[in-house]
């Protein structure tokens, strides 16, 4: 449109004039400004249509969690035992969620944190490319083929779990805390470093005391996000923590527990009313917590940045 | 000492890609050396028997996936134009946290609500309205009774998608120097014109790596799918009946094991995923580092 060569302005260079768009065109009259115009408004509609779509559909899920969710909400469902699968509280789901979700982020927050330190200050070139690669590719991993590892590795022998789902998880959330907590460290100001050089400290030191410290606030926020991710992921707990005995509370890691996904898929998949409603009700309590996990780690990172002048 | 700590931490990385390679093939190599490649095309699957084939799954996989990469694609661009665009500061503020969150929402939960509010839905209204408009065209067929199909499967992916794209193309855009956006609005383009001319060509490989990660993202979806599709096992023309993926078979039959070639079949299955997750995921990279664009991938 205003791209297009005016076939009588005369070339600038010995490139062929076709390929150089005029400076002059835009201001040449040509007529079609009102065509343009409108062209440009319809994008400006379709782009804004589709932010109203997604946020509408955003709107209509948790509609749908929070309206058939309270129904079933009560004191006693979140506290008691169920009765039968499908019936009853869930208690030992909430327990079990945040044991493993616990264990889970107790091994990947420092191995994610050691691996963006790594890159940051140790790591060559080409060192710093291979394990970056390999944390993409940990990220690229399906949560089917993650679960399957630790399915062979572990449970193939050993049986079901809550430890072996808290290792999956641990490795879905691994890339997501290394990467964040890389980005963070970028954003340290080199000056800092230097100055702790300046004063003889080692670099250890330099690291713990004054690097880690400056990143703190996005290491936790990416931490928290990480953990919201996990503990809404259902594979891991259906391959390596579902055969759970009893429905009874109990928080020993070594054997299978429930947890607040599985319950829903469980729900979902048996399809009687009883289990509906009280996947509805499970549902509502994760998406809470995740929900409040996402805007508290979006507050405490803007209140971070903001007391850090960044 | 920290030094060797944190080598530790980036060898473990690199070790559990290789356990992950090493024990899902192992898992999986009394299938493989079974069926061979075969188990590509072949689309029996019946465990009772020994007999298993992944044809029809890989098809229904593809099929689910490149719906939502089709669908997802325009309108996360669109989204991540506006918020980097068109919105002003405060809605920007709103709308993006939003958008964010859509991808927060669990899959299981999105497949719950999947089968219970929207197949009906897509049942009752859309699948009817598609086949009367588009009919003509055989993957528009007659809307079965339950809405579990391919069709809402891979709207379900959709919504997991468009996310993924929208927030990274929305930090491609924000990249894109505003001296050159400003240029050509001066020389009097319009906002379209400022888009297809400056933002889009000096962005595009970086969409082409974002939507290849919204499709690694979903091929290897299994819950949501899994609840939705409705599990048939037959090739069909119209994306309106059921059908079951590669990672949606695994998460249905890994708790009820018919026999040892059963698991190692299944093991075979996710294989496959994970071949077809690294290579997207290398592609993906490969062009966003062509664009020089590393920050792109760390979310």
């Amino acid at each position: 449109m205003s791209a297009l060569p005016d076939p009588t302005a005369p070339p600038m260079d010995d490139r062929p004039a076709s390929s150089l768009p005029d400076p002059t065109a835009p201001l040449t009259a040509s007529g079609n400004l009102r065509r343009r115009a409108a062209v440009s408004r319809l994008l400006e509609i379709v782009a804004t249509g589709s932010a109203v779509l997604a946020v509408g559909v955003f709107c209509i899920v948790v509609y749908a969690i929070a309206s058939r969710g309270a129904s079933v909400l009560s004191f006693s469902f979140l506290t008691t035992d169920p009765s039968a699968p499908g019936v009853g509280g869930i208690a030992p789901a909430i327990v079990g969620t945040g044991v493993i979700v616990a264990i889970a982020t107790a091994i990947a927050m420092p191995l994610g944190v050691l691996v963006a330190v790594y890159l940051i200050e140790f790591a060559g070139r080409r060192s710093g490319r291979v394990v970056r690669t390999a944390l993409d590719l940990m990220n690229g991993l399906p949560t089917v083929v993650v679960a399957l590892m630790v399915y062979g590795l572990l449970v193939v022998d050993h049986g079901d779990s809550a430890i072996a789902a808290s290792i999956a998880l641990a490795i879905i959330m691994l890339p997501l805390i290394a990467r964040s907590s890389h980005q963070v460290l970028l954003l340290v100001p080199g000056t800092l470093r230097e100055a702790a050089d300046a004063l003889g400290v080692s670099r250890w030191r330099a690291v713990l005391g004054v690097v880690l410290p400056s990143a703190l606030g996005g290491i936790v926020t990416a931490t928290i996000l990480a953990a919201a991710r996990a503990a809404g992921e259902t594979v891991p707990l259906l391959f390596l923590t579902s055969l759970v005995v009893g429905n009874t509370v109990h928080v020993n890691p070594l054997h299978a527990m429930y947890g607040m996904p599985y319950v829903v898929f469980q729900d979902l998949e048996s399809g009687v009313p009883s289990g509906i409603a009280q996947a509805w009700g499970t549902a509502f309590v994760l998406m809470a917590f995740i929900l409040a996990a996402n805007v508290g780690a979006r507050v405490f990172l803007a209140r971070n940045r903001s007391r850090l002048g960044l | 000492m920290l030094y060797g700590l944190c080598a530790v931490a980036g060898l473990i990385t690199m070790v559990v890609i290789a356990e992950v390679v090493y024990q899902v093939v192992s898992g999986a190599s009394p299938a493989i050396s079974r069926f061979g490649l075969g188990f590509l095309w072949h689309s029996t699957w019946k465990p009772n028997f020994f007999v298993f084939g992944a044809g029809e799954m890989l098809f229904a996989t593809l099929v689910t996936s490149l719906m939502a990469l089709a669908l997802a694609t325009p309108i996360g661009v669109s989204i991540g134009l506006f918020l980097s665009m068109l919105a002003p500061r405060g809605i920007r503020g709103v709308v993006g946290p939003l958008i964010e969150m859509l991808a927060a929402i669990p899959s299981v939960i999105l497949g719950l609500w999947g089968v219970i509010v929207l197949a009906p839905f897509v049942q009752q209204h859309v699948e009817p309205w598609l086949h009367g408009v588009l009919g003509f065209i055989p993957i528009f067929g007659v809307a079965q009774t339950t809405g579990l199909s391919v069709f809402t499967a891979g709207l379900v992916l959709t919504i997991m998608v468009v996310p993924i794209v929208a927030s990274l193309s929305r930090d491609l855009f924000l990249s894109v120097p505003r001296e050159l956006q400003d240029g050509a609005a001066a020389l009097g383009a319009t906002r379209w014109e400022v888009i297809r001319g400056v933002v889009l060509p000096s962005t595009s490989s970086g969409v082409i790596a974002a939507a290849l990660l919204g499709l690694g993202r979903a091929l290897g979806e299994a819950v949501a799918v899994a609840a939705v599709i409705g599990g048939g096992s037959a090739l069909h023309a119209s994306l309106f009946q059921p059908g079951t993926t590669l990672a949606a078979r695994l998460i249905d039959e890994i708790t009820s094991l018919d026999n040892k070639l059963h698991l190692a079949a299944l093991f075979y299955l996710a294989v496959i995923l994970l071949v077809i997750g690294v290579l997207t995921n290398l592609i993906a990279q490969a062009i966003a580092s062509r664009l020089g664009n590393q920050t792109m991938l760390a979310r």
